[in-house]
C-alpha cells in the first residue's frame, strides 16, 4: 500500500496549464505536441488518441457538476501526526508541503453537487496530494460523505484516485478502510446508488475497500485499478508482466468494472445511472414515476 | 519443539527446554513439584527480563517464528467438533484461509484464520499465509453462514498480506478485501478477532472487522510490512528495523492507540515455546469477550462494531 512515485510520464498534465497560451505539451499516449491550450480545454483528453492525463479537481467539479451546485463539506478538518512519524522528513512537513504543491488541506474534497440537474453526493480524491493517499481525514471525510448521504438520501458519485493507504499514519489508515466501508453498508441498506468512479491510478488500500463495491464501477480508459503494484507483484513473482495488465481494460474483461467510459462522456453517463437508479424520467428530475414502487 | 532460536532468544531456550522436561518427570514424582516450581519462577522471570527490551523489530521476528503455533493448532486447542468448510463456491478452494463450524467451550461458533504451513511443502500448499481471492471470498461466505446462523465468529489473524499475484489480480483480489470488510461490518453476530502472529495490511483487515480485537503479546499489525515501508519511504528495504520502530505496530502500540482492546500474554519466551498454554490464555480471553458481546442484540451488535471503528482516526476539526 502505497502510492507510485510519479514517473515522468504521469506528470500531471493540468498543472502546466496556469502557464496560458504559448505552453506545449507531449501526449502521454501518442506522443503529439499540442498547446497546453489545447489539451486544457479538451479537459486533458488528447484530441488526437484520446489519451487521459490527469485533471485536477477544480476541473472535474467544472466538466461533471453543474455550475456553482457544489457546497463542499467538512473542508476543515485537517491531518495530525498521531504516530510523531519520520522517515527522514517529518510527515508534518510532508503534509505541509503537499498542502502547498496541490493546492488542497487533504487528499479528498466532498460535498453536495448537482450532475445535470440530479442532487448527489460528490467526492474526489487529490492525486497531487501525497498521492491520493488515505490517512485518517480522508477516512473520516469518505465515512462522513456515505453518512451524509444516507441522512440526505442522495446517491454517491465518487472519483477514485488513489495510491492506498497512508502509510505515515500507520495502523490508523488500515482502520479507515473497515470504517469506510461499514458506513457504505449504511448505503446500501439504504437502497441508495454508490456509483463508484476509478481514475488513474487506484490501488491498494483505496481499491481494496470500497473502490471496487460500486453498484456500478465506473473506470476511465487504460486506468491503473488493481490491489499491488505492478512492481510489488513483479518482484513478488519474477516474472515481467503482460501487457495492459491491471488497466481498465483488462478490468473490464476480468468483470470487475461495468463500464469503460471516456472522460468527456461522463457527465451523462453519471446523470444517466442516478435517473435509471432513481427510478427518475430523463429530464424530470422532480417527479419520481413510482415513488411508491 | 522449538529447534530453531532467534539469536535473541538463546539465552533462555535451554533453560524452557529444561522446564519441559522436569515437567513431564514431574508428573510421575511429585516429589520434584517445589524443583519445578522454582525453575519455572526463574525462567519466566529471565524471560519476561530479557524480552522486555525486545525492539518493535524483534518483535517482528518473534511474530513470524517457524514454530509459533497457527491457526489450526488454536483450533485444535480451544475448540471441539471442528468441521472444517472448504471453498468459494465460486472458483476454488484456498488453503492460506482456513475456517468452519466448531464449539467454543459448547457454544456453536463459526472459525475464520490465515494458515501458515509448518513443512516446506506445506508452506507453499498454504502459500505463506497469503490469501488469493479464493480465500478472501470463503471468509465472507462464511461470514454470511455464520449471520445466517446466528453463530459468533472467532477469527485468527497471521498474514504477511493477501497475495500480490497475477492470478490474484486477474480475480479480483481487491474487491474480494471490500467484500470481506463488508460482510463483517453488516454481520448481526459477534466477532472476535485474535491476532495470533502477523497482522499484515489488507489481508489481515479481511478477518478483522471485529466488535473485539486481541491481539497476542508478541503479535503485530500493520499498513505494510517493515520491509515494505522501509523500501518505499527509506528507499531501503533493509532499514526495516526503523520502519518497524515508526508504523507502532507492536501489541502495547496497538492498545495505545485503540487499535486493539486487549493484549493477550504469552507463556514465558513466547506462544511458540508452549503451544498449548498460549492457546488456553487465548481461550480465556476470548470467552470472556463472547460472554459480554452474547448479551447485545442483533442490532446493538452491529452498532457496536460500527462506533468502534467509527471512532478510529486522528485529525483536528
Ligand atoms: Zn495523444
Amino acid at each position: 500500500m502505497s502510492w507510485p512515485t510519479r514517473k515522468q510520464s504521469e506528470t500531471d498534465a493540468s498543472e502546466k496549464k496556469s502557464v496560458g497560451k504559448g505552453v506545449f505539451r507531449r501526449c502521454d499516449g501518442c506522443g503529439a505536441t499540442l498547446t497546453a491550450e489545447r489539451m486544457a480545454h479538451n479537459f486533458e483528453v488528447c484530441p488526437e488518441c484520446g489519451q487521459h492525463h490527469k485533471l485536477a479537481g477544480r476541473r472535474w467539479r467544472e466538466l461533471l457538476l453543474d455550475d456553482a451546485s457544489f457546497e463542499e463539506w467538512d473542508a476543515h478538518l485537517l491531518p495530525t501526526d498521531p504516530l510523531g512519524f519520520s522517515d527522514g522528513k517529518a510527515y508534518g512537513d510532508r503534509v505541509a508541503s503537499a498542502q502547498r504543491s496541490a493546492g488542497t488541506k487533504e487528499a479528498i474534497e466532498i460535498g453536495r453537487a448537482q450532475i445535470e440537474g440530479e442532487a448527489v453526493a460528490y467526492g474526489a480524491f487529490v492525486f497531487a496530494f501525497m498521492g491520493g493517499s488515505m490517512g485518517s481525514v480522508v477516512g473520516e471525510k469518505i465515512t462522513r460523505l456515505f453518512e451524509r448521504a444516507t441522512v440526505e438520501r442522495l446517491p454517491v458519485v465518487l472519483l477514485q484516485a488513489s495510491g492506498g493507504a497512508r502509510m505515515q499514519e500507520g495502523i490508523l489508515s488500515l482502520m479507515q478502510m473497515a470504517k469506510t466501508v461499514a458506513a457504505l453498508e449504511r448505503v446500501r441498506a439504504a437502497g441508495l446508488p454508490f456509483l463508484s468512479v476509478l481514475l488513474h491510478p487506484t490501488t491498494g488500500g483505496v481499491a481494496a475497500s470500497f473502490a471496487l463495491l460500486g453498484d456500478v464501477n465506473i473506470a476511465e480508459p487504460k486506468a491503473l485499478i488493481g490491489f499491488a503494484g505492478p512492481r510489488v507483484i513483479e518482484t513478488t513473482i519474477r516474472q515481467t508482466l503482460p501487457d495492459g495488465f491491471q488497466r481498465s481494460e483488462f478490468l473490464l474483461a476480468h468483470g470487475m468494472v461495468d463500464r469503460i467510459v471516456s472522460r468527456l462522456d461522463m457527465r451523462a453517463e453519471l446523470a444517466s445511472l442516478v435517473r435509471l437508479l432513481m427510478r427518475k424520467h430523463a429530464g424530470d428530475p422532480a417527479s419520481p414515476p413510482h415513488a411508491g414502487a | 519443539m522449538a529447534a530453531f532460536a532467534l539469536p535473541f532468544e538463546k539465552p533462555i531456550v535451554d533453560l524452557i527446554a529444561r522446564v519441559r522436561e522436569l515437567r513431564e518427570l514431574a508428573e510421575r514424582d511429585a516429589s520434584l513439584a517445589s524443583e519445578l516450581r522454582q525453575l519455572e519462577e526463574q525462567t519466566a522471570h529471565l524471560a519476561r527480563e530479557l524480552f522486555s527490551s525486545l525492539t518493535p523489530w524483534q518483535k517482528v521476528q518473534l511474530c513470524r517464528h517457524p514454530a509459533r503455533p497457527y491457526t489450526l493448532d488454536y483450533i485444535e486447542h480451544i475448540t471441539t467438533d471442528f468441521l472444517e468448510l472448504h471453498g468459494d463456491r465460486r472458483f476454488g478452494d484456498d488453503p492460506a484461509i482456513v475456517g468452519g463450524l466448531a464449539r467454543f467451550r459448547g457454544q456453536s461458533v463459526v472459525v475464520v484464520g490465515h494458515q501458515k504451513g509448518r513443512s516446506t511443502k506445506e508452506k507453499v500448499t498454504r502459500n505463506f499465509g497469503q490469501a488469493n481471492p479464493e480465500g478472501n471470498r470463503k471468509a465472507t461466505r462464511l461470514y454470511e453462514l455464520a449471520d445466517k446462523f446466528r453463530l459468533p465468529i472467532l477469527t485468527f489473524v497471521d498474514t504477511q498480506g493477501a497475495y500480490p499475484g497475477i492470478g490474484a489480480e486477474e480475480r479480483g483480489q481487491s474487491e474480494a478485501i471490500g467484500a470481506c470488510l463488508a460482510a463483517m461490518a453488516r454481520a448481526r453476530v459477534p466477532i472476535i478477532a485474535t491476532i495470533i502472529g502477523e497482522g499484515g495490511s489488507g489481508g489481515a483487515l479481511a478477518l478483522g472487522v471485529a466488535n473485539h480485537v486481541l491481539v497476542q503479546e508478541y503479535g503485530t499489525y500493520s499498513v505494510i510490512s517493515p520491509e515494505g515501508c522501509a523500501s518505499i519511504l527509506w528507499k531501503d528495504g533493509s532499514k526495516s528495523d526503523l520502519a518497524a520502530q515508526a508504523m507502532k505496530m507492536t501489541s502495547t502500540d496497538l492498545l495505545a492507540l485503540g487499535i486493539v482492546d486487549r493484549i493477550v500474554n504469552e507463556p514465558p519466551g513466547g506462544a511458540h515455546q508452549d503451544a498449548y498454554a498460549a492457546a488456553k490464555l487465548v481461550e480465556a480471553s476470548i470467552a470472556e469477550s463472547l460472554a459480554t458481546l452474547c448479551a447485545l442484540s442483533p442490532e446493538a451488535i452491529v452498532e457496536h462494531r460500527y462506533a468502534r471503528f467509527r471512532g478510529l482516526g486522528a485529525f483536528v476539526g
